[in-house]
């Protein structure tokens, strides 16, 4: 039962904007304690898409502090810059040029338009608005949303590579609280599916993989463990689990026992 | 003349360029994009791109981030 035929399985890669990847986890690069830290996280979640954020340089301080972009190698990596603290679309628009700038000429964004620093739920209104802009500018929009199965298919109309669709608030680690808005959002989607934002540990991940998610973008799950690279490695191992899962297809669901030993044959 | 460069207000030579104010601030060789009054100043023409009064210049990078 176990050779290569009867446990691999036919998975279709995960493919964004023309672009075939082998991770389905994504992660970020926020929070870490130092360098050394972020490298050991990002090696051991084996992710190929990176986010990053676009903040002013440091005028006349540390002028020899090592870069972020120093330490992901373009050829190892996809970088995904943000548009995280941006609360209007004019923001976010800006940040995304600035960004494309930056990278010579890269058209992969993570759009967010944040509306409420408290929940930091995305403003719809702003990101749709802004997603449009920002898809007739050229950029492939990888975007955070609710979980509002309307609000997706309608960013997936104006254009959008992926649908990110947060499963609990950004940096909560409440899992997936939404878990039905989530399948809905799968099943009515033709582009990526990426569960963004909300997840805590590694069960929250397998389970929005078991629910069909094409991938998982997350980043405080792994920096604000207690030990970062060993939740990087978790999370690897739960979204392959995950996504197994998903291909293999569960098991109904049953009230009452069904005896895994057969009647027949008792002795007694 | 005076320049905001992000956010704060220098005192610069007059006739000075982009490619001039980031060798300045020893920013030479880093992986950077630059606005000047919201308009992106592609690297290209960094060196032809003359700084004027009150112009604001945002420097920016790339940090770690979700």
């Amino acid at each position: 039962m176990t050779t290569e035929s009867t446990t691999s399985v036919n998975d279709k890669p995960l493919i964004i904007a023309g672009k075939t990847y082998q991770s389905r986890l994504l992660v970020g690069t926020g929070k870490y304690r130092d360098n050394d830290e972020t490298t050991q996280a990002l090696d051991a979640s084996g992710a190929e898409i990176i986010t990053i954020a676009i903040r002013r340089t440091n005028i006349g301080q540390n002028p020899d502090e090592p870069n972020l972009l120093d330490i992901l190698p373009a050829d190892k990596y996809t970088l995904l810059p943000n548009t995280a603290g941006c609360y209007n679309v004019e923001e976010a628009v800006r940040t995304c040029r600035l960004a494309r700038e930056l990278l010579d000429g890269h058209s992969l964004v993570k759009l967010e338009v944040l509306g409420d620093e408290k929940t930091l739920f995305p403003d719809i209104t702003a990101t749709l608005e802004a997603a449009e802009i920002l898809v007739k500018d050229g950029f492939d929009v990888m975007v955070y949303t609710s979980d509002d199965p309307l609000i997706a298919k309608r960013l997936e109309d104006i254009g959008c590579a992926a649908v990110m669709p947060l499963a609990a608030p950004i940096g909560s680690g409440l899992g997936i609280r939404n878990p039905y808005n989530i399948l809905t959002i799968v099943e009515n989607a033709r582009v990526p599916i990426i569960v963004d934002a909300g997840v805590g540990t590694a069960s929250d991940a397998a389970i929005a993989m078991e629910l069909g998610c094409d991938g998982i973008l997350m980043n405080t799950a792994i920096a604000a463990a207690q030990n970062p690279p060993l939740m990087a490695s978790a999370m690897k191992k739960a979204i392959e689990g995950g996504r197994e899962a998903f291909l293999a297809g569960r098991m109904p669901r049953k009230r009452f026992a069904s005896a895994s030993s057969p009647i027949e044959g008792l002795f007694f | 003349m005076n320049i905001t460069i992000n956010g704060e207000q220098r005192t610069l030579d007059d006739g000075l360029n982009l490619q001039q104010l980031i060798a300045m601030l020893d920013l030479e060789n880093k992986r950077l994009a630059i606005e000047v009054n919201q308009e992106i100043i592609p690297r290209s023409e960094h060196a032809s791109y003359t700084l004027k009064q009150d112009d604001k210049v945002e420097i920016v990078q790339a940090i770690g981030g979700g």
